[in-house]
């Protein structure tokens, strides 16, 4: 049954990752997605101090404003200062993680985060944090409850908004001149990803994260030449990257987050080398003869 | 903490203060240094790439060798580092992926790696891994004599090789293509200048831990850029700047013993962005908010005496006395803003008070003149060479009249042969009669 769970937690965070990453890959932001999921680390921090052990969801939702703020600095660094893109990003989300860090040791005794946790995560706990009815029936792990209604808000503002995450996405200057806000469109993808890196924080940490958020949507994005083929090719991927995760670290006993990384790694780089058309091996023979 | 800690820790009498404040300050020093190639080459993100990538050799060489000595931890570093440079070049320029996609791919891909090996060494191996986690979360306040001086000799090293080869990576640095026409080894300099880094990664990130490296790469660097466009200025400052991090990162943790130092080191790097953010001089917001408000207060009074010549001409061209409400009927502003431009006229001895009137003085119609006859040159310029109907080159002028400097206007004045009316048949004055 804890297999299970655990599998569980993965699909659902490699979904709503999955989803959000399309976007990000497509606006070309990976690593603004990067930068959201160290900088919400202040936010979790100041949660846990607060609640104790951050099962207070209002908090959570809270911590993902931080996400909000990194974005906005790295923006004004970006257009404001005109420091350059990259620049902006690595400055932005250390001051954040680093200021995280500080909380976290000046309350030590109050914070229930310890430093691994806050890099890799502690999925292999998920299935022991079980959420009870008032008669005592388990309903299951707490996570696995929080993750699915986050990928259900990622949903909803996806189908909801399918047009314009679509126009905004692949041309945003278009969208622009035809009178849509893209602002909008923009930091609601921002606000999606800082909630869905802070929910999944306890179970995968701070840079796994991004390894679902990241590899996955990349993965379809090399195999598929529309948008709705490569969300649900990056769902695809999710599935199996947590599967095989799964099975990867059982088998050599080591960290389930680390191994389903891994293992969306190793997809990855298969579908780079082998994919049918345009694939490096391919190529690389057509060349040669 | 008392007076003497603090002198105590200024004067480096304590020689475990006195370790740890070479060896950060050391780190600091030679990460700056890469960070600013890194840069200037706009990849300030790969630094954080190969610190992530990092740790898969670490663990690899640990559990290889079964021996924590740093130099086979330095090797697996350094070969992991590598690959991961190849796999982000690999991915941009063999798919359709950007480089933020193949910095994060890769970034995340090799810490995952990383983080199976370390668990699994710690589940298997049993060995005591305590010797890795610095390659996580830094252990700058635990560094030992041996630490420090392998720190040494690699940073001094280090700078050794950049000073010897700065000319070959600024180029590469500024101009790639460039290099290269010059008949330049760009690849192997590109190949020596990503070794430099990831030595100065892998060595960094003993003192700060794995996420925080890439703020000693980045963040002395963008700071640098704010004061300086002089190549050797900016090198200079990154590398001050990452000195004086690594100080006081070491200071606050010297004196509130529970406070990490790496996190300390980045928010006094931050401090210095924010200082150069607001007060460098051109670049920082306060010189740019004063430059603007120059701009804006010499836009407004260069207005307020064309609205006297427009007044003026159209009571033949004599110097009259006009009110604050004439004044506004072409104006058409704030009252209060139109005041403050006069004080401002007075000031320059353009305009004296008569009553509750103003006239100009005499330099006052001289510069009237200026104004409007840049403001007129320019919209003949326009619908006699640029071919613009006349209805429609009046608000350009608006703009350009402000900046238009006596050269171009003596250009424009060659170029028109030295005309007498504007496209709207009225008079282009001089501005001395």
């Amino acid at each position: 049954m804890a297999a299970f769970w655990i599998i569980l937690t993965g699909t659902l965070l490699a979904a709503s990752s999955g989803i959000l990453g399309s976007f990000l890959i497509l606006r070309k932001m990976a690593m603004i997605g990067d930068a959201i999921s160290h900088a919400v680390l202040p936010g979790i921090a100041l949660a846990y101090l607060v609640s104790g052990f951050g099962t207070d969801y209002l908090l959570l939702l809270g911590a993902a404003v931080f996400g909000m703020l990194a974005t906005l600095i790295i923006q004004w660094l970006d257009k404001r200062i005109k420091m350059q893109t990259d620049a902006s990003i690595g400055v932005t989300f250390t001051f954040m993680f680093a200021l995280g860090i500080i909380i976290i040791s000046s309350f030590a005794s109050q914070i229930d985060l310890d430093q691994e946790c806050v890099l890799y995560g502690e999925i292999a706990y998920v299935p022991l944090d079980l959420i009870y009815t008032d008669s005592g029936i388990s309903l299951g792990p707490r996570q696995v409850w929080i993750l699915g209604i986050n990928l259900l808000i990622v949903l909803f503002a996806v189908v909801i908004g399918w047009r314009g995450w679509l126009i905004t996405s692949f041309n945003e200057e278009f969208a622009r001149s035809v009178g849509i806000n893209t602002s909008i469109w923009h930091y609601t993808l921002m606000m999606l990803v800082s909630l869905t890196t802070v929910v999944s924080f306890e179970s995968v940490g701070a840079i796994l994260v991004v390894a679902f958020l990241v590899i996955p949507a990349a993965t379809a994005y090399l195999l598929s030449s529309k948008l709705s083929s490569m969300i649900i090719l990056s769902l695809v991927f999710g599935f199996l990257s947590s599967i095989l995760g799964y099975a990867l670290a059982w088998k050599i006993d080591g960290s389930i987050a680390g191994a389903m990384a891994v293992c969306a790694g190793t997809l990855f780089l298969i579908v780079l080398l082998f994919r049918p058309k345009d694939g490096i091996i391919i190529k690389s023979l057509k060349r040669s003869s | 903490m008392n007076f003497d800690d603090w002198l105590n820790f200024l004067l480096l009498r304590d020689p475990n203060v006195f370790m740890v404040v070479i060896g950060t300050v050391l780190l600091g020093a030679s990460a700056a240094l890469v960070g600013s190639f890194s840069f200037l080459r706009k990849q300030s993100l790969i630094g954080d790439a190969v610190a992530h990538s990092i740790l898969p050799g670490v663990v690899l060489a640990f559990l290889i060798s079964g021996s924590k000595n740093p130099i086979y931890l330095m090797i697996g570093a350094l070969i992991s580092g590598w690959l991961s440079i190849l796999l982000i070049n690999l991915i941009r320029n063999r798919s359709k992926l950007k480089s933020d996609a193949s910095i994060g791919i890769t970034l995340s891909f090799f810490f995952g790696i990383g983080i199976v090996l370390l668990t699994y060494a710690q589940h298997h191996a049993g060995a005591n891994m305590a010797g890795l986690d610095q390659y996580l979360f830094g252990k700058a306040a635990s560094m030992n004599s041996m630490d420090v001086r392998i720190f040494s000799i690699m940073s001094v090293v280090l700078f050794a090789v950049v000073i010897l080869f700065r000319r070959a990576f600024i180029l590469i640095s500024f101009d790639r293509d460039f290099a290269m026409s010059k008949g330049l080894a760009v690849n192997f300099y590109e190949l020596m200048l990503s070794t430099l880094t990831i030595l100065a990664i892998a060595l960094g990130i003993q003192a700060v831990g794995m996420i925080l490296m890439a703020a000693l790469i980045i963040t002395p660097a963008a700071s640098a850029r704010q004061w300086t466009n002089k190549m050797g200025n900016f090198m200079m400052l990154t590398v001050l700047f990452g000195m004086i991090a690594g100080y006081v990162g070491s200071f606050i943790s010297y004196s509130a013993p529970q406070m990490p130092t790496g996190p300390w080191i980045v928010m006094a790097l931050s401090f210095i962005t924010l200082i150069s953010v607001v007060f460098a001089p051109e670049k920082g917001l306060i010189s740019r908010h004063r430059k603007k408000k120059f701009n804006a207060q010499k836009i407004l009074v260069e207005n307020i005496v064309k609205a006297f010549f427009h007044l003026n001409e159209k009571v033949g061209g004599k110097n009259a006395k006009i009110s604050l409400d004439q004044l506004n009927t072409i104006m058409k502003t704030d009252p209060s803003r139109l005041v403050k431009g006069l004080g401002i006229l007075k000031q320059k001895e353009l305009v004296v008070k008569a009553g509750d009137q103003w006239k100009l003085t005499r330099d006052g119609v001289a510069e009237s003149r200026r104004i409007v006859r840049l403001h007129r040159l320019w919209e003949l310029y326009l619908t006699r060479k640029m071919l613009i109907d006349p209805s429609l080159v009046h608000a350009d002028a608006e703009a350009i009249e402000h900046v238009i400097t006596p050269e171009i206007e003596f250009q424009l004045t060659k170029e028109l042969g030295d005309p007498k009316i504007d496209p709207h048949l009225s008079e282009i004055p001089k501005v001395r009669i």
